[in-house]
C-alpha cells in the first residue's frame, strides 16, 4: 500500500481534474445538421429511439437521442454530426434543438428557496428506477479522486433522510413506481429531483411498455434534466454546479 | 453428422421423435411428457448444463438449451398437447427460475412445481402474461394489491431484516429478506423484478438495427457481451471477416477489464480499505477513458455490429491500446499486492461468503462465480466462438468459493484478458471488419462468455423479423446461488459477498 503512496508523491501528479477542463469538455453533444441538409429525411426511419425529425426543418430530441451515431452515415449529404452542445436543462421541451436555432440558456439555476437553504453544500440519494446499470457506472466514477465530486461539497449519502436532492435515472418502471414515490416521500423539503441519462428524461428505449413509464417526470416534478445515454461524469458534475449558481 | 453429435444420440436413454443438426447443433423434437426425463439424464449423466428454458407462443413449443461440453449444444424442443408439462425443477434445481417465468410471463404451467409464486411481476393478476400473443405492450395493468409470500423463518428470537429496493449504495435496486437469529443469517430470499422493463417483448418485431441499440441497453456494463451475442445469433453461421472477429474479442477483453477493476475496487471499498480502492477506481476510470478514445463510447456500446465491427482501431489507436495494455500490468500488480498483503483484509474475505462446488452445480452457476467455486467452465474454451479458438489463454479456477477465490478469479482474468488484447493487437492485419449478412430466418443462438459468466440469446426470426427474444444473463442463473452462499454469515458481511458476486439487476429483470 505505502508504494502506491509513495508513486503518487514521487510522481507529484494530482490525477484530480481541473475545473476548467469540466468546464470545457463537460457539455454532452448531440447530432445536429448542417446547412448541407436538404430535409430528404433518409435519417429518420434509422434513428433507434424515433428522436429526428424533418417537419418544417431538421430537429433532434436530445431527450430522446441515444447519442449512437447511426444517424451519421445514413444522411447522403454527410451533413449530420456531433456538433451541438447540449447543456442541463430545467424544461424538458428545451431538449427539442432545431437546426439554426440559438439553443437554450447555458445557465440554468434550481429554485431560488432550494438555493437558498442548500448553501454551498449538497447531498445526492441516488434512485435507479429501472437503468441498464449505464448510468450507475457513471454516478459511480463520480466519486473516484479523477472527478472527486465532494471537493465541490457535493456528497452521495445513504438514506433520503440525509438527501437534498433525489438522483434518478432510468423510466420509471412499474415495479419500482411505489419504492420511488416513498424515497421522495422521505427527503426533507426543500428537495430537488434530477433525471438523469435518456430513459429518466423520455422513457429511453424500454419506455412506454407494460412495464416501464416515459421518465422521471411522469412521476415526480423534475428540477433538472442532464442529457446522454448515459451522461459522462463531467457533464453531471458541471450540469450540478451549473445548478447551483457554483460557476 | 457431426459425431460426437452421433455418440449423444446413442447415449440418449430413448430415441428422440425427430432430430436434426443445424449450424453444429443437435435439435431434438421431444413430446413434452419425455422434456423432464430427457432434460435430466443430459444434466445428471452427461454432465450438461441447462443453459435457457423458454416458451415460444409462435410455435406453442417449450425449449430447452443444453450444453454439454464432452459434445456440443442441444436444443430440445417440445411442442406442447396441453396448458403445461411436467416440471423439469423436481429433478433439475436449475429450472427453478425459468419455469417461474415462464408461467407468469407466457401462461405455461409446469406441473407439480415446487413454488409457483411469481418471479419478477409485481402485484400482478395471475391471468394476464406480457409474453401471450393477445397482451398489448403498452397496456397499463394496475396493482393488484396482493403481497409477495416470502420464505418464513419461524421461532423465537428469530429477526427479519428488509433490505432495499432503494440501498444505501450506488447499485441497482432488488430486495433482501434476511431471517437471522443472533447475526448469522438462517435465510436470505432475493426479490427482484424492480427494473424489469418489458425487454423481450419490446424487442419483439423490431428491426434488427433498432434491436442491436436495444440489447447494448439490457445491461450497460455487459453492453458489448449482449450486441455480440445478439449479433451470433442473427449471423446464424454466416462468416465474419478476421479483423473484426479480432475487434470483437478486444472490445469483449476490454468490457471484462474496466467489469472486474471496478469488482476488486468495490471489494475493498467495502471493507474500508480506501488506498487500493481508491487506486482501482483511478484504473478503471483510466480504461473507460481508453474505451472512449478507442471507440468513442466510455462503455463500448456502439462498437458491434451485425456482420463485424463497427468501429475499427487505426495504427495510432493501436499503439495507444497497447501502451494502455503494458501501463495497467504495470500498475495493477502493486494494487492487488497491497490488497492481498494485508493481514486484516485477508481476514474479511476468507472463508466468507462460501459456495460449496455441489451447490454451484445444482444450481448451475456459471462464470467466476463457478470458476471460484472449482468448477472448471469457461464459454470462450469450451465453445469458442470469433477469435477465441486461436488465443492461448487460461482459465483460472479456485476451489475456496469464498469472496477471496471470487476475488483472485477475477484478478486473474484481468490479466488473462490483458494478454488477450496483445495477442489480438499482434495478430491483426488489413482487411474488411463487416461483410453482409442475409436476413436471418428460424433460430438464432447466441453463446457468449460476458464478464459475469455465460450469456445466452435465443431468437426466433420469421424472414428477417424477430417473433420471440429469450434473453438469459449469466446473473439470472447466479442470483439464486448467492441465496445459499450467505448462510451461516453474518449481516455485515453481505454487502462484501453481494460485491464479489456482482450481478446484473437489469439484465436479471429484463
Amino acid at each position: 500500500m505505502l508504494d502506491i503512496i509513495e508513486r503518487r508523491v514521487r510522481d507529484k501528479k494530482v490525477v484530480t481534474e481541473k475545473l476548467r477542463l469540466l468546464q470545457q469538455q463537460g457539455h454532452t453533444r448531440a447530432p445536429m445538421a448542417d446547412a448541407r441538409c436538404d430535409l430528404c429525411g433518409e435519417c429518420v426511419p434509422v434513428c433507434p429511439a424515433s428522436a429526428i425529425s424533418t417537419q418544417g426543418d431538421w430537429s433532434v430530441d436530445a431527450g430522446k437521442c441515444l447519442f449512437c451515431g447511426d444517424c451519421l452515415p445514413a444522411c447522403p449529404r454527410d451533413a449530420i454530426s456531433f456538433s451541438v452542445k447540449v447543456p442541463a436543462v430545467t424544461q424538458r421541451s428545451s431538449f427539442t434543438l432545431f437546426r439554426n436555432v440559438p439553443l437554450p440558456e447555458l445557465k440554468v439555476q434550481l429554485r431560488d428557496e432550494a438555493r437558498k437553504v442548500l448553501g454551498r453544500s449538497l447531498a445526492i440519494r441516488m434512485v435507479d428506477a429501472g437503468s441498464c446499470n449505464g448510468c450507475e457506472v457513471e454516478v459511480n466514477s463520480l466519486s473516484n479522486p479523477i472527478y472527486d465530486l465532494e471537493r465541490f461539497g457535493i456528497k452521495i449519502v445513504a438514506s433520503p433522510r440525509h438527501a437534498d436532492m433525489l438522483l434518478v435515472t432510468g423510466p420509471v418502471t412499474r415495479n419500482m413506481l411505489p419504492a420511488l414515490m416513498k424515497t421522495y416521500r422521505a427527503a426533507p423539503e426543500p428537495r430537488l429531483v434530477v433525471a438523469m441519462g435518456t430513459c429518466a428524461i423520455s422513457g429511453g428505449p424500454f419506455g412506454g411498455t407494460y412495464a416501464a413509464g416515459n421518465g422521471v417526470a411522469e412521476a415526480l416534478p423534475v428540477d433538472l434534466f442532464i442529457p446522454g445515454c448515459p451522461p459522462h461524469p463531467r457533464t453531471v458534475v458541471l450540469a450540478l454546479l451549473e445548478a447551483l449558481g457554483r460557476l | 453428422m457431426r459425431y460426437y453429435n452421433v455418440e449423444l444420440l446413442d447415449s440418449l436413454p430413448f430415441p428422440p421423435f425427430g432430430y436434426e443438426e443445424r449450424n453444429g447443433r443437435l435439435h431434438l423434437a421431444v413430446p413434452d411428457d419425455l422434456l423432464r426425463p430427457l432434460v435430466s439424464h443430459l444434466v445428471r449423466k452427461e454432465e450438461g448444463e441447462l443453459s435457457n428454458l423458454y416458451y415460444v407462443p409462435s410455435d406453442n413449443k417449450v425449449m430447452a438449451l443444453v450444453l454439454v461440453p464432452r459434445h456440443g449444444i442441444v436444443v430440445l424442443e417440445s411442442e406442447l398437447e396441453g396448458e403445461g408439462y411436467p416440471s423439469l425443477t423436481t429433478e433439475v434445481p436449475a429450472a427453478n427460475w425459468y419455469e417461474r417465468e415462464m408461467m407468469e410471463m407466457s401462461g405455461i404451467t409446469p406441473l407439480d412445481h415446487p413454488d409457483p409464486r411469481p418471479l419478477h411481476l409485481h402485484e400482478w393478476p395471475r391471468h394476464v402474461h406480457p409474453l401471450s400473443p393477445g397482451f398489448d405492450k403498452g397496456a397499463k395493468v394496475p396493482f393488484t394489491g396482493e403481497a409477495h409470500h416470502y420464505r418464513r423463518v419461524e421461532g423465537d428470537g428469530i429477526l427479519e431484516v428488509p433490505v432495499g429496493p432503494v440501498h444505501a449504495g450506488v447499485i441497482e435496486p432488488g430486495h433482501f429478506r434476511f431471517s437471522t437469529a443472533g447475526e448469522p443469517i438462517l435465510n436470505l430470499e432475493v426479490r427482484l423484478g424492480y427494473v424489469h422493463r418489458g425487454v423481450e417483448r419490446s424487442l419483439e418485431g423490431c428491426t434488427l438495427n433498432r434491436a442491436l441499440r436495444l440489447v447494448e441497453r439490457i445491461s450497460g456494463d455487459n453492453g458489448v457481451a449482449h450486441a455480440l451475442a445478439f449479433c451470433q445469433a442473427v449471423e446464424m453461421a454466416n462468416p465474419v471477416p478476421d479483423r473484426a472477429q479480432l475487434l470483437r474479442c478486444i472490445y469483449a477483453e476490454l468490457e471484462r477489464i474496466y467489469n472486474h477493476l471496478g469488482d476488486i475496487g468495490g471489494m475493498a471499498t467495502d471493507v474500508a480499505f480506501a488506498v487500493p480502492a481508491a487506486e482501482a477506481s483511478v484504473l478503471r476510470e483510466r480504461m473507460l477513458r481508453l474505451n472512449a478514445n478507442l471507440t468513442g463510447h466510455r462503455l463500448l456500446w456502439g462498437s458491434i455490429a451485425i456482420g463485424g465491427a463497427a468501429r475499427d482501431l487505426d495504427e495510432g489507436r493501436r499503439d495507444l491500446l497497447e501502451g494502455a495494455m503494458v501501463d495497467l500490468g504495470l500498475t495493477f500488480e502493486p494494487m492487488v499486492d497491497s490488497l492481498l498483503g494485508s493481514p486484516s483484509f485477508l481476514d474479511r474475505v476468507e472463508t466468507t461468503g462460501t459456495l460449496a462446488l455441489p451447490m454451484a452445480k445444482d444450481l448451475r452457476a456459471t462464470g467466476p462465480v463457478a470458476r471460484a467455486s472449482g468448477w472448471d467452465r469457461d464459454t470462450r474454451r469450451d465453445f469458442p466462438y470469433g477469435a477465441y479458438g486461436r488465443l492461448s489463454f487460461l482459465v483460472p479456477v479456485r476451489r475456496e468459493g469464498d469472496v477471496l477465490a471470487r476475488l483472485m478469479v477475477k484478478v486473474e482474468e484481468v490479466r488473462e484478458s490483458i494478454s488477450m488484447v496483445k495477442q489480438c493487437v499482434d495478430h491483426l492485419h488489413e482487411g474488411a471488419i463487416r461483410s453482409e449478412m442475409p436476413l436471418p430466418d428460424g433460430f438464432g443462438l447466441g453463446l457468449v462468455e460476458a464478464p459475469r459468466g455465460e450469456l445466452v440469446h435465443c431468437v426466433h426470426f420469421r424472414e428477417g423479423n424477430i417473433v420471440r427474444y429469450k434473453v438469459r444473463d449469466p446473473s439470472f442463473c447466479n442470483w439464486p446461488t448467492m441465496e445459499r452462499a450467505v448462510l451461516g454469515n453474518i449481516v455485515p458481511d453481505f454487502p462484501l459477498i453481494n460485491k464479489s458476486y456482482n450481478l446484473s439487476y437489469a439484465g436479471n429483470d429484463l
